[in-house]
């Protein structure tokens, strides 16, 4: 079938978003994605996969988000490589250098030919995604000479920081090209935390993957199992309880609930307000306790499996966690008016770390950052999955682009997400919290895709016979919004990084996988 | 003789041993005002006792001035803390240095900080010495102002016979010497790396101005700093009590006055202690390029205080 006017076959993909899957050739792929880019679409991830058993050689993946939904189109590698987008989609650099490194497919025109994930782990002439590649062969670790873009000129210097740092923290390296305290440029380098969960995922059946998946980044495990779930029950046809979709959503909401919580108090205290992290990990912490005592896990981890829920709610859970949402609501409030009347915490905020609505929308910036730059993308409203069409999800937006303009978005998804907790209590569906996951065919093929906290979580998924898994990509909205930091520092003074970095918050573990 | 002996012995063991008590009385404070329920006021000493059992290890290429560094820091705050007269005026230390010299201890220990940042090369380590040479080209001539107006009044620069003059007037408020305190608390919060201008309990190296400059020190060269930081902070709260709060210091030969004055002081050092860690929990920690306003303002007001002194209170 056709959808909107693309010039391309295209077939359904069963599951709970719409989504479309279609095969194209190298000027096909070119010209769908300029034309996706065009209406005002946009790159959600980029992937490679090995497809040399079925005879197909190597593939290069993209998921597009078109105005009816998502189109997942797959593009035959020539020998040589195949035509990259990174001059479409800005995102898609990274994603393509990553895909270079683990499956050795790579653009014809690719300008930034350095590695990504690949730290020397590993020859550069073995590719982990292969499938011919054996995971257990031990390789000497070779430190690698990443050659760094240099600034020159009169004053400037250089400060290397990372991937180690005081605090406790995920690993990452910056390193700051600075004139005095300006910062002139700054370059990320990551994959510290690379550890195959993508190859781990191919040695798994479909059941036992949900638990992977709900460890690829730990303050998002709720928004990975779902879309991982959802993947699974669109490739298996399985269709889970509407009370399961209910406290699906439940769980998400609560999971972002305790991250915005949590991120309000640290972005006060990396502006030296002690006050504001003592009083929101207070109230993070309520949250995590009750997680633990309704749900089982503070985290909500293994709480979402296919098929449906692995716990449900009873009456007196619903009650606490109506209560706690209460509670919650009018501590936020105090808490917001404190932080807006606070003369020295606003001028820290304000002005600081800028990204336009132009440069967002050049750089595709999403998720929760983007947001916060007047990209209104939110897959709860645009795209909604049951029950979210239900629930009418406003969602919040913001031009300034600054860390004021982050924290405000914080502040104004608390309080939806609130509401959309005690409407989901209260309007939630009786009945079972799970159903039979049927076998999977061979080769089919399932997509996640699910607004988690950060932005949107992404996971593709193709099958093989038995319930094994043949590919899982999973995709955090890390990687269209690391990029855009470099730029969002560019003319701020060195102290003020470490608040920018806090206001986008950025997974290094979903990113580096 | 034996009576000013004995204060001078008591009130340097006072100071240096005492220090870390008043920085974990501030941190207990602080935490208090959070919500939370601290670790105590001993904590600093623990601490301290943990470092100096530590094996030191040294960067590579560190030049003997990097393990000077930390014993000229703590040589010249105790030395700090034996000449402001806060128990007892009749210091036999006291006469050795002026108000003027005192700024110059300062100085000096602030050199040695930042030149062993320098000394092991980080990006870091020069990041906060530059940072804290901005800080201190502003801050000294401030502290200088604050103390020009007292030894206007006193017509001298002598700690002792500016305590005694103002300990000995009637109890009068001189709009002088609160706007030389508003300065010299302003001063006394960018000396000692408290909030807004720096944090001391941050982590994010990146925004750190005095951590950064001893982010390479370890075991007892870092206690040694650190014990060096709770004397200085001891030492500005003390100068504060003597020039702006002088009443109770021993001022005549007197054994039955010393424990009056200890009570005293403690009282001081409490109330002190507290309200820095309110303005502390009350503030944000502001852009580093707002020091100089910061700073400036102090300054602003140390001179407004001196022209009011040679102006209207002659």
């Amino acid at each position: 079938m056709r959808i909107e006017d693309f010039d391309l076959e295209l077939d359904p993909i069963p599951g709970a978003v719409p989504a479309w899957r279609g095969e194209a050739d190298a000027v096909q792929w070119r010209a769908l994605c300029q034309q996706v880019r065009d209406t005002g679409g946009r790159l959600l991830a980029l992937w490679g996969s090995d497809r040399r058993a079925a005879e197909r050689g190597l593939a290069i993946h993209a998921a597009l988000i078109v105005r009816r939904g998502l189109v997942w189109l797959t593009c035959q590698a020539a020998d040589d490589g195949y035509p990259g987008v990174a001059d479409i989609f800005a995102p898609a650099n990274r994603m393509q250098r990553a895909a270079g490194d683990l499956l050795g497919v790579r653009a014809t025109d690719q300008r930034d030919a350095r590695p990504w994930l690949r730290h020397g782990a590993w020859p550069d002439d073995e590719f982990p995604l292969r499938k011919d590649f054996n995971a257990r062969t031990r390789h000497v670790n070779v430190p690698d000479a990443y050659p760094f873009v240099r600034v020159e000129g009169d004053g400037v210097h250089e400060i290397p920081v990372g991937p180690v740092h005081a605090g406790t923290i995920e690993p990452g390296h910056f390193r700051f090209s600075i004139l005095g305290e300006r910062v002139l440029r700054l370059e990320e380098r990551l994959g510290y935390k690379h550890k195959g969960i993508e190859k781990r995922f191919e040695q798994m059946t479909l059941a036992e993957g949900a638990r992977l998946a709900g460890r690829i980044s730990g303050d998002s495990t709720v928004a990975y199992a779902w879309a991982y779930a959802m993947a699974v029950e669109g490739a298996t046809a399985a269709a889970p309880p509407p009370r399961a979709l209910w406290l699906r959503a439940l769980l998400l909401e609560r999971e972002r609930i305790a991250n915005h919580l949590g991120d309000l108090g640290f972005l006060g205290n990396d502006a030296g307000f002690a006050f504001g992290l003592a009083q929101f990990s207070r109230l993070k912490e309520d949250v995590l306790r009750t997680n633990l005592e309704l749900f089982g896990h503070r985290y909500l981890m293994d709480r979402i499996v296919p098929g449906g829920v692995a716990r449900d709610l009873d009456e007196t859970g619903a009650a606490q966690i109506g209560a706690e949402c209460d509670a919650i609501e009018r501590a936020v409030a105090l808490l917001h008016k404190i932080y807006e009347d606070h003369a020295g915490l606003q001028d820290r905020f304000m002005a600081t770390g800028i990204v336009t609505p132009e440069l967002a929308d050049r750089l595709g910036l999403s998720g929760l950052a983007g947001r916060a730059s007047g990209q209104a993308n939110d897959a709860r409203v645009q795209f909604p999955p049951a029950p979210y069409a239900e629930l009418g999800v406003k969602m919040a937006t913001q031009r300034n682009g600054d860390v004021a303009a982050r924290v405000q978005l914080r502040f104004d998804e608390v309080g939806e997400s609130l509401r959309l907790c005690r409407l989901l209590l209260d309007k939630m569906p009786k009945g079972p919290i799970s159903a039979d996951v049927p076998d999977a065919p061979e080769g089919a093929t399932g997509v996640g895709w699910v607004e988690g906290w950060r932005g949107e979580v992404f996971v593709a998924l193709e099958t093989n016979a038995g319930n094994e898994i043949r590919r899982v990509h999973a995709h955090d909205p890390s990687w269209q919004n690391w990029p855009v930091l470099e730029h969002a520092v560019i003319g701020n003074i060195v102290p003020d990084f470490p608040l920018i970095n806090k206001s986008f918050n950025l997974s290094y573990s979903g990113h580096d996988l | 003789m034996i009576h000013s002996i004995f204060t001078q012995l008591l009130q340097t063991l006072l100071i240096v041993g005492l220090a870390p008590l008043l920085v974990g009385w501030v941190n207990q404070c602080r935490a208090w005002l959070q919500n939370k329920s601290g670790a105590g006021v001993l904590q600093p000493y623990r601490v301290l006792h943990k470092l100096f059992n530590k094996d030191a290890v040294l960067a590579d290429g560190a030049s003997p001035l990097f393990r000077l560094a930390p014993y000229v820091q703590f040589g010249c705050m105790a030395l700090v803390g034996t000449i402001v007269p806060v128990l007892a005026t009749d210091l036999p230390f006291a006469a050795a240095a002026d108000v003027i010299a005192l700024v110059g201890l300062f100085a000096l220990a602030r050199l040695f900080a930042a030149l062993a940042a320098m000394d092991v090369g980080t990006a870091f380590g020069s990041m906060g010495a530059r940072r804290e040479m901005l800080v201190a080209c502003l801050a000294e001539p401030a502290l200088l102002m604050v103390f020009f107006t007292p030894s206007l009044i006193a017509q001298s620069t002598s700690l002792p016979t500016i305590v005694e003059t103002l300990a000995h007037r009637e109890f009068v408020l001189y709009p002088s010497l609160a706007f030389a305190a508003i300065a010299f608390y302003m001063v006394s919060l960018a000396e000692n790396a408290r909030i807004p201008v720096d944090n001391p309990t941050t982590h994010l190296e990146l925004t750190m101005i005095h951590e950064a400059m001893i982010l390479e020190y370890s075991a007892r060269h870092l206690a040694l700093i650190e014990w060096a930081s709770a004397i200085k902070l001891m030492n500005y709260s003390v100068i504060g009590i003597s020039l702006f709060l002088p009443w109770g210091i021993v001022e005549a030969e007197g054994w039955l006055l010393i424990p009056v004055a200890l009570a005293a002081l403690f009282a001081k050092l409490l109330a002190g202690g507290a309200a820095l860690a309110l303005l502390e929990t009350l503030s944000a920690k502001m852009r580093i390029f707002r020091a100089p306003e910061f700073l400036g303002t102090a300054f602003l007001l140390a001179v407004l205080g001196m022209l009011i002194r040679l102006a209207l209170e002659k």
